[in-house]
């Protein structure tokens, strides 16, 4: 099974733990772009060994994630805790199991964990919980709440004047829970120019369609009326993730961020992509070899 | 005993008491904050809001976020009392306090103002009859309502000590001072405010004064009364109740509250599980309030002397 056979590939983490402040990783597009590869294979193989679990999702935001853990995020496994890490929040916190994979690789949890998706005792539960799971920031899995609890991490960090930033992930159909529009007005009062928020505009939900289920309009111009600095953005290209990040990373302007990322839900396997039934549904045996074949040889 | 003798002189609104509690804890401790929902003005927070701005968030009439901000604030070390009108401090957000607030276990204080029947010319849609039995029901939650001014500040005080989740619910209106300045109180420990053998009369909240009448005009009439305030409905003080039983066997709950899943709920399932002893609940009847004076919605209720003492009689019989 090509799962055992993963490199682990060594990240070097440059980071002065008395000051918190941050050297940037080096790590190259192609090196993030296999580590996209694996996270996506990692998720799915605890996928496919729990039969549970939601692979549309975890994959279009695949990316975007091992941007972030492999690239952007300013933390240490060997100290989760750390006052000065900068925060994440994955608010559509079913599709954890690409976090889970992140984490996993990194070290904030034995590799083995993955084999434990779903089940009793594991750190890996359906969705995500702190108190169980080093290295996750806030317990999530009720849609629509994870930015208020971003907006409040990221508050405290500018009233101690840390300078630790906080990501979100939010997933498009997400966004017609209405508390998230009040955590946005929250954001843009309060200045939050240390939060970096990600909308994962894949355009399904768990019923079909959004435009269908429920129009959500433009999200850009959503966010943009509410105030933040906005971007639209190719979530499935490394190139475009990383440049934009090089870009919002020193604008301390006042305004919160949010990109909002074109996706295609269950990217990287043809018979999942854009396929609203693999929005939680775990594949058989066939279906998991076709998919870590496919996975292997990278986004077309 | 500790106040049965007193006279009642003074009477404060135990929102008061968040007011001027949470000044000299934010003053203490930088880490805790006030999360406003627009209403701090009628919730008391306006001298923290002038003396400690720093320390003071308003998100503005959106309590789901004032949840979730509260929580994110707490997983960095942040100490938050989210304060809102009980009915929404509890309901409108229940489902964050329980994903954001309560299964992470996280160090966020709900205070809120207006309990019970107290918004009494408010009418119904601002009476909270329900909350303490829907966060009684939440794991990791602490459910608390003190009986008067200086029984809520420390209460108040043992709650921003204490780690974990904690609903606070105080009075709209202004209810008897009963305790003296310096006594105190431990979450989770009933206070006895008389000791007797016939007849147990346990209360919370603004109907401790009710029960402290009560209790005064049976013991007068030679009925030997053992007085609890129950100022914390969760963890429930399960040896005070037991004790009622092993002295009274008779238990008469007082609260303004449903008797749904409050304090005579909480108090029951002790006496149901001893097999030992009988309840008699008096609360909201199960039904919504309405405007119209506080004392006209009690007694509509049955939340009266009267009533103590007719249920007490019949009990005794």
């Amino acid at each position: 099974m090509a799962f055992f056979s993963f490199q682990f590939c060594v990240i070097r983490r440059h980071i002065n733990k008395s000051n918190g402040v941050k050297v940037l990783k080096k790590v190259s597009i192609d090196e993030l772009k296999q580590q996209a590869i694996e996270l996506r294979q990692t998720a799915l193989t605890m996928i496919y060994e729990a039969q549970s679990g939601h692979p549309g999702g975890s994959f279009s935001v695949a990316d975007i994630v091992t941007a972030l853990y492999f690239k952007e995020m300013n933390i240490d496994p060997n100290n989760p805790k750390w006052e000065d890490r900068d925060r994440f929040v994955m608010s559509k916190g079913h599709v954890c199991p690409i976090q889970y994979a992140a984490l996993a690789k990194l070290g904030f949890v034995p590799f083995e964990t993955v084999h434990t998706l779903r089940q009793f005792g594991s750190p890996f539960q359906g969705h995500p919980d702190m108190k169980k799971c080093q290295g996750i920031d806030i317990s999530t899995g009720s849609l629509g709440q994870g930015l208020s609890c971003a907006v409040g991490m990221a508050l405290a960090g500018k009233l101690d004047k840390r300078a630790y930033r906080t990501f979100a992930i939010l997933g498009d159909g997400e966004c017609q829970e209405g508390q998230i529009w009040e955590a946005a007005e929250t954001a843009v009062k309060y200045g939050l120019d240390n939060l970096v928020v990600f909308v994962d505009d894949n355009g399904l939900q768990l019923d079909g369609p959004t435009k269908v289920v429920m129009p959500n309009q433009d999200l850009e111009e959503k966010f943009s009326a509410f105030g933040f600095e906005t971007k639209r953005i190719d979530g499935h290209s490394m190139e475009e993730i990383i440049e934009t990040l090089d870009e919002v990373r020193e604008r301390k302007n006042g305004k919160p961020k949010c990109i909002v990322a074109n996706t295609t839900k269950g990217k990287g396997v043809s018979y999942m992509e854009n396929v609203c039934g693999w929005h939680g549904k775990a594949p058989n045996e066939a279906q998991y070899q076709q998919a870590m074949a496919e996975l292997a040889g990278g986004l077309r | 005993m500790v106040v049965a003798e007193k006279e009642i002189t003074k009477m404060i609104a135990t929102r008061d008491a968040f007011g001027d509690e949470i000044v000299e804890l934010g003053k203490e401790n930088k880490n805790i904050l006030v999360v406003d929902i627009d209403i701090g003005k009628s919730c008391k927070t306006e001298n923290f809001m002038k003396q400690l701005p720093d320390q003071h968030i308003n998100v503005g009439i959106a309590e789901q976020n004032g949840a979730g901000v509260a929580a994110g604030l707490a997983t960095a070390g942040k100490i938050p009392f989210i304060s809102t009108y009980a009915v929404f401090g509890s309901l409108r957000m229940v489902e964050q306090i329980r994903q954001e607030i309560c299964y992470p276990n996280l160090n966020v204080k709900i205070a809120c103002s207006h309990g019970g029947l107290t918004p009494a010319n408010d009418g119904a849609s601002h009476q909270a009859i329900e909350d303490m039995g829907v966060l009684r029901t939440l794991p990791n939650m602490t459910v608390i309502m003190g009986a008067d001014y200086h029984s809520t500040r420390k209460l108040i005080s043992k709650a921003a000590e204490m780690y974990g989740p904690v609903y606070l619910r105080f009075t709209r209106d202004k209810v008897p001072v009963i305790y003296d300045e310096n006594e105190e109180f431990e979450i989770g420990k009933a206070k006895r405010l008389h000791d007797g053998t016939d007849i147990a009369i346990i209360a919370n909240g603004d109907t401790v004064r009710l029960a402290l009448e009560a209790a005064k005009k049976l013991e007068r009439e030679g009925v030997s009364v053992q007085l609890l305030d129950m100022h914390t409905i969760k963890p429930l003080d399960r040896e005070a109740v037991l004790e009622c039983i092993q002295k009274c066997g008779k238990i008469i709950t007082v609260e303004d509250h449903n008797i749904f899943n409050g304090l005579g709920s909480a108090v029951s399932e002790v006496v149901a599980e001893e097999g030992e002893g009988i309840v008699r609940r008096i609360g909201i009847q199960d039904q919504f309030g309405q405007s119209a004076p506080y004392e006209k919605l009690l007694e509509i209720n049955g939340i009266t002397i009267e009533n103590i003492l007719e249920t007490a009689k019949n009990l005794l019989k």
